[in-house]
């Protein structure tokens, strides 16, 4: 008679991942955090048009907005936002508008390609100088204070002299600029979970450092990794913008918004708009990456219950 | 137990110094010297237990024996293998036949995996059965510690205390080891469920001839489950010998002291306690001599300059040594406190 109530009790009983859990968690304790939503939403937006634009146009050769990006149209240039422009024009009559939709992709893309980049590399060093401490951990980190004691757009600046300014070296440039904060992020994490004792069992068991660092070290500091990823987005889009503000960047006629910029800047006198939309369109983007960093940080955040 | 069995431990001058960096260059500037020259044997089969108050280097001499921390110096023989002089590949191989149950069931397993990818992961990485039985040794394991084979698809937070010290016993088993270091094993659990799980770990030596290196604090639990004890005092051996001699026969003043303060569940009994004045000294920087000497009752000059040795002497059993420069002269009265510090209760 003790077998049926028992099964009663394995059916009712549902087994839920920790991970599936903690996800649940993180969405509801991030979801009242009303900016952060409005954030990630405006993001994933953007993000969206700025990849159906490009691909319509590269594959299809379909242009959206009234105007080709490209179009030189001399008779209306420097007209304020009308109905027909809607943000204005520039210098060569070009659509600004147009410019900035299919310019998003290059910010997107440089802000995302960096952090990726530089992610890539500096959270395999920070787990590596936090989980064998010691002469490597010494190396590793004084190597990562050099490139952090640079102020960042001066590193990214130099880096792109070397390199040469085009689009890619920027990424490279934002990217060797954003190792820094992944390495030291990740390593402290590493100092705090290999000190649990489930760490101290694997090992007892013959576990290799690989797995250690793969299977057990890594799904706990991927957190910060996140969270870190997405401020340093709002970080990279900035200091790219800057490179191609300086010149060192996006070459012309790329609709970047950082060179456009750079094209208002002579005429920030007579026609304000050239420089204002595109600068706009920047504070927009980091705004909405720090708001949403910010909130998916507190949701991250075991302290913060409510 | 038997002196007859064969040796399967040995511990040889084990030293384990952790160091204090200082300065701008991070120089070494002091040890913490945690275990200081110790030296044991323990014997298939048996169940040795180390005891101590809180620091006295008991966890850190079973974390330096499995090599988690790197010992400073000295030998450790498993087997007729000399641990420290392995490298990492060869060590990993012989953790297969050592294994360690931790104090915190709800630290020492990860949380992110099911019992069943904790049982299956340990097994993996030592390769011990075909990938195509172990749901059938997983099953099996569960049985074996007191669990249902279905409820090796939860995680370690759907599990209480008890049953979660229990997957850790199953995990340690899953590879088959010849010893357990159970670094306070029970000491997290009701009492209630630590007598099972102690009943549990001893049904295990019987059936699978296992050896035990017991580290525990509470001398009850020592009692009931060890055949010999050592006690140990800041980093060093202060007394060694089977249970009974320690219980009924205990020679260093620190062991005595440390008896005293077990609880009698009578409130009839009037007992002598023997308190020790002042705190346990710094390993940093430890007492000079016996390093006993700065709380002992019975402490003379000598005690403060030579350091006394593990001996046994003519009033006590084979096997039964105590490091105190007077144990015959206090057994046979001639040696008086030199402070009162019995207090009845």
């Amino acid at each position: 008679m003790k077998q049926p109530a028992e099964q009663t009790a394995v059916t009712e009983e549902k087994v839920q991942s920790p991970a599936l859990k903690n996800m649940k968690d993180l969405v509801k304790k991030f979801k009242r955090n009303k900016p952060a939503v409005v954030g990630f939403y405006f993001i994933v937006i953007l993000l969206l048009i700025a990849i159906i634009v490009t691909v319509l146009d590269r594959m299809f050769g379909v242009i959206v907005t009234p105007h080709h990006p490209n179009d030189i149209n001399l008779i209306d240039r420097f007209t304020g936002p009308t109905a027909e422009y809607w943000f204005g024009t520039d210098h060569m009559g070009r659509d600004i508008f147009a410019r900035i939709i299919y310019g998003m992709i290059y910010t997107l893309g440089i802000g995302f390609a960096s952090v990726i980049m530089g992610a890539l590399v500096g959270v395999p060093l920070g787990i590596v100088a936090g989980y064998y401490g010691g002469r490597i951990d010494n190396i590793i980190m004084r190597i990562v204070d050099v490139l952090l004691a640079f102020p960042g757009i001066l590193l990214a600046l130099a880096i792109v002299s070397i390199l040469g300014g085009s689009l890619v070296n920027v990424t490279i440039a934002v990217a060797i600029y954003s190792i820094p904060g992944f390495a030291r992020i990740v390593r402290g994490s590493t100092l705090a979970t290999k000190k649990l004792e489930y760490i101290d069992a694997i090992r007892a068991l013959g576990a290799s450092d690989f797995r250690i660092i793969f299977r057990h070290i890594l799904p706990n500091v991927l957190s910060p990794i996140i969270v870190n990823a997405t401020l340093y987005i709002a970080t990279a889009i900035l200091t790219a913008a800057g490179l191609s503000f300086l010149g060192m960047g996006a070459q012309p006629p790329l609709p970047e918004w950082g060179a456009m910029l750079n094209d208002g800047r002579s005429f920030l006198r007579d026609a304000g708009h050239i420089a204002l939309f595109p600068g706009l369109a920047i504070l927009t983007v980091v705004l909405a990456f720090n708001i949403f960093g910010d909130g998916l940080r507190d949701a991250l955040d075991p302290k913060l219950k409510n | 137990m038997n002196r007859k069995n064969k040796e399967l431990l040995s511990v040889e001058n084990l030293k384990q110094y952790f160091p204090i960096k200082g300065g701008i260059f991070g120089r070494t500037v002091n040890n913490v010297k945690a275990v200081d020259d110790v030296s044991f044997t323990v014997y298939e089969g048996e169940t040795v237990s180390i005891v101590g108050e809180s620091g006295c280097g008991k966890s850190t001499t079973g974390r330096a024996i499995l090599r988690l921390d790197t010992p400073t110096s000295g030998k450790v023989e498993f087997d007729g293998v000399d641990l420290v002089s392995l490298n990492k590949k060869q060590m990993r191989k012989m953790r297969k036949d050592m294994q360690i149950i931790f104090q915190d069931p709800y630290a020492s397993l990860n949380p992110r995996q099911t019992v069943r990818q904790i049982l299956n992961e340990a097994m993996e990485i030592q390769n011990v059965v075909p990938k195509s039985d172990r749901d059938d040794r997983i099953a099996e394991l569960m049985k074996t510690v007191g669990l249902q084979p279905f409820q090796a698809d939860r995680f370690p937070h759907e599990f209480s205390g008890g049953q979660r010290q229990r997957i850790g016993i199953a995990r340690a088993l899953s590879v088959d080891p010849k010893l357990i270091i159970c670094d306070e094993a029970v000491s997290a659990l009701d009492v209630s469920i630590q007598a099972q799980v102690l009943n549990l770990l001893q049904r295990f030596q019987r059936e699978m001839n296992l050896t035990y290196l017991f580290i525990s604090h509470d001398l009850g639990v020592v009692r009931h489950i060890s055949d010999r004890i050592i006690v140990m005092y800041l980093g060093k051996i202060v007394e060694i010998g089977d249970k009974e001699s320690i219980f009924e026969n205990p020679q260093h003043p620190y062991t005595k002291a440390l008896l005293s303060a077990i609880p009698v569940p009578d409130p009839e009994i009037k007992k002598e306690r023997i308190l020790l004045q002042g705190d346990i000294p710094s390993p940093i920087d430890p007492p000079t001599g016996c390093r006993f000497h700065t709380r002992c009752p019975f402490a003379t000059d000598k005690c403060k300059e030579e350091l006394p040795v593990l001996e046994s002497l003519s009033h006590m059993t084979e096997g039964h040594e105590a490091a105190c420069h007077y144990a015959k002269e206090i057994e046979t009265g001639e040696h008086k406190p030199t402070k009162d510090i019995t207090k009845v209760r």
